[in-house]
């Protein structure tokens, strides 16, 4: 719940300025990019994700890194990502 | 790999943990405690402190959210799950700790209707899904996750969901880091700063640290260079005769924090007299509560909640392991009745506690340890 999990923005949602879809471990989800505020955030774009909302901005070594560090920790990680793959926020 | 690698160098670690040593003032000890759990899991998964020198020793923090829930909100909040017509709904960490009498697994098993989700949002989503059915998130986190918990409050009553309401469990971690402070039982040299939630809250707020208590903060990145090179500002401070507050962790945490954030908690929630922190007894405006302008989103509004104390089982000794006063593994139950498949206490329950962390990492060190003792 507190990992906050790198994902990869792919497409920002043609209705409503706080949602975007994400890509994270090839998992694609809508994240809620409110927090960041509207305009912030472009395809293409590295986001750390935490319980469905988009909190920081990061560059993509960040990114890499980060999933690389989550993978070591196996079932923490594994569960997380299980759960965001059965998340539906639209 | 190439970017991983630049945050895993096994030559810059040794020269890093040189030029740690060489800060390091002859029969001086230090002690420096890691706020956060995610900076646990690092230590011990990598060695860190294999190759810190003797002299620097750190210490695990309160930062957990899961771990510091105390046993009486979860039979609370079993209690309102218990009613016909909720859907209690909760972050996964949440399940298996025990409350006084049973988990959310329990409960569960018994009848209750209690759903795992990712996101606060989820849980909205059931709610306007069930017109006829109450939906309760059950609210935890530190700063980390009480923006999430705001904006889906915002939303609902945007949106005019009447159906959907927080048990709000949020706490605040900088009245946690005072109260150890304030505590008696452990002398500290300096803090390795919380980095997801200073990713919210920023760094200033940690300024008293310094300030009053005269102790240097580095807010702290998650790699292993990350902490070790926040070892080494943290040294470099004392030998310098400074105490700062400073930010190693720049990739990702600004300055000021996420203001978004900040404001959307500000407008839902705001500070409680005083909540019960496990182990760590009673914090003075330490946890969130629902502003009255969303009362009808308040769980403890809308239920008759018992408000349940429940003292933390004799055996276990998490509250000294979440004030740094002993390791994991000095604890009486550690990996014999208290285990990650049956836990006691809330440490071994989430995978960012201390003792989960030191279960799954540790065994060798705590088996060197328990030697170089008996030796």
């Amino acid at each position: 719940m507190c990992l906050g999990i790198p994902g990869e923005i792919v497409e920002l949602s043609a209705d409503r300025d706080d949602l975007a879809m994400v890509e994270v471990a090839g998992v694609r989800r809508a994240v809620n990019t409110g927090l960041l505020g509207p305009g912030e955030v472009r395809p293409g774009d590295w986001v750390l994700v935490h319980v469905g909302f988009a909190m920081s901005k990061i560059d993509e070594a960040e990114a890499a890194a980060t999933l690389e560090l989550l993978r070591g920790l196996g079932s923490a990680y594994t569960d997380e990502l299980e759960a965001l793959a059965s998340s539906d926020i639209t | 790999m190439r970017f991983v690698d630049e945050y895993r160098d096994a030559d810059q670690a040794r020269a890093l943990a040189a030029q740690i040593t060489a800060l390091c003032e002859p029969g001086r000890r230090y002690q420096f405690m890691e706020v956060c759990g995610g900076h646990t899991h690092t230590i011990y998964k990598h060695g860190l402190e294999d190759h810190l020198p003797e002299a620097v020793t750190l210490v695990h923090g309160p930062g957990c959210p899961v771990c510091v829930i105390p046993m009486g909100r979860v039979d609370d909040a079993i209690a309102i799950a218990r009613h016909p017509d909720v859907i209690m709904t909760s972050f996964g960490d949440m399940m298996r700790v025990p409350g006084g009498a049973g988990s959310f697994f329990d409960a569960k098993a018994e009848g209750a209707d209690i759903r795992m989700v990712y996101s606060p949002l989820d849980a909205l989503k059931i709610a306007r899904r069930n017109p006829d059915r109450r939906v309760v998130f059950m609210a935890i986190g530190f700063e980390t996750t009480a923006p999430s918990t705001a904006m889906t409050v915002l939303r609902a009553a945007a949106e005019g969901i009447e159906n959907f309401s927080v048990f709000c469990n949020h706490v605040t971690i900088l009245p946690a880091i005072k109260a150890i402070l304030d505590s008696p039982d452990l002398r500290l040299d300096g803090f390795l700063g919380p980095g997801h939630v200073s990713t919210v809250i920023g760094c200033r707020p940690y300024e008293f640290i310094p300030g009053r208590y005269g102790k240097p903060l580095v807010c702290a990145g998650f790699e292993p260079l990350d902490i070790l090179q926040s070892v080494h500002m943290l040294l470099r401070q004392l030998a310098d005769g400074r105490a700062e507050v400073e930010n190693q962790y720049t990739r990702v945490v600004p300055w000021d924090g996420n203001q978004r954030a900040l404001e959307a908690i500000g407008e839902v929630m705001e500070l409680r007299p005083y909540f019960e922190w496990r182990g760590l007894g009673f914090i003075s405006q330490s946890a969130l509560r629902v502003r009255d302008a969303y009362a009808v989103h308040d769980a403890e509004r809308v239920f008759d909640v018992p408000g349940v104390r429940v003292a933390d089982p004799k055996a276990c000794q998490c509250g000294e392991v979440l004030k740094g006063v002993i390791k994991p593994w000095e604890c009486k139950v550690f990996g014999t009745a208290c285990t990650p498949e049956t836990p006691i206490g809330t440490c071994m329950v989430s995978s960012e506690g201390a003792c989960a962390a030191y279960y799954n990492y540790g065994r060798f060190t705590r088996d060197r340890v328990k030697e170089a003792t008996r030796a």
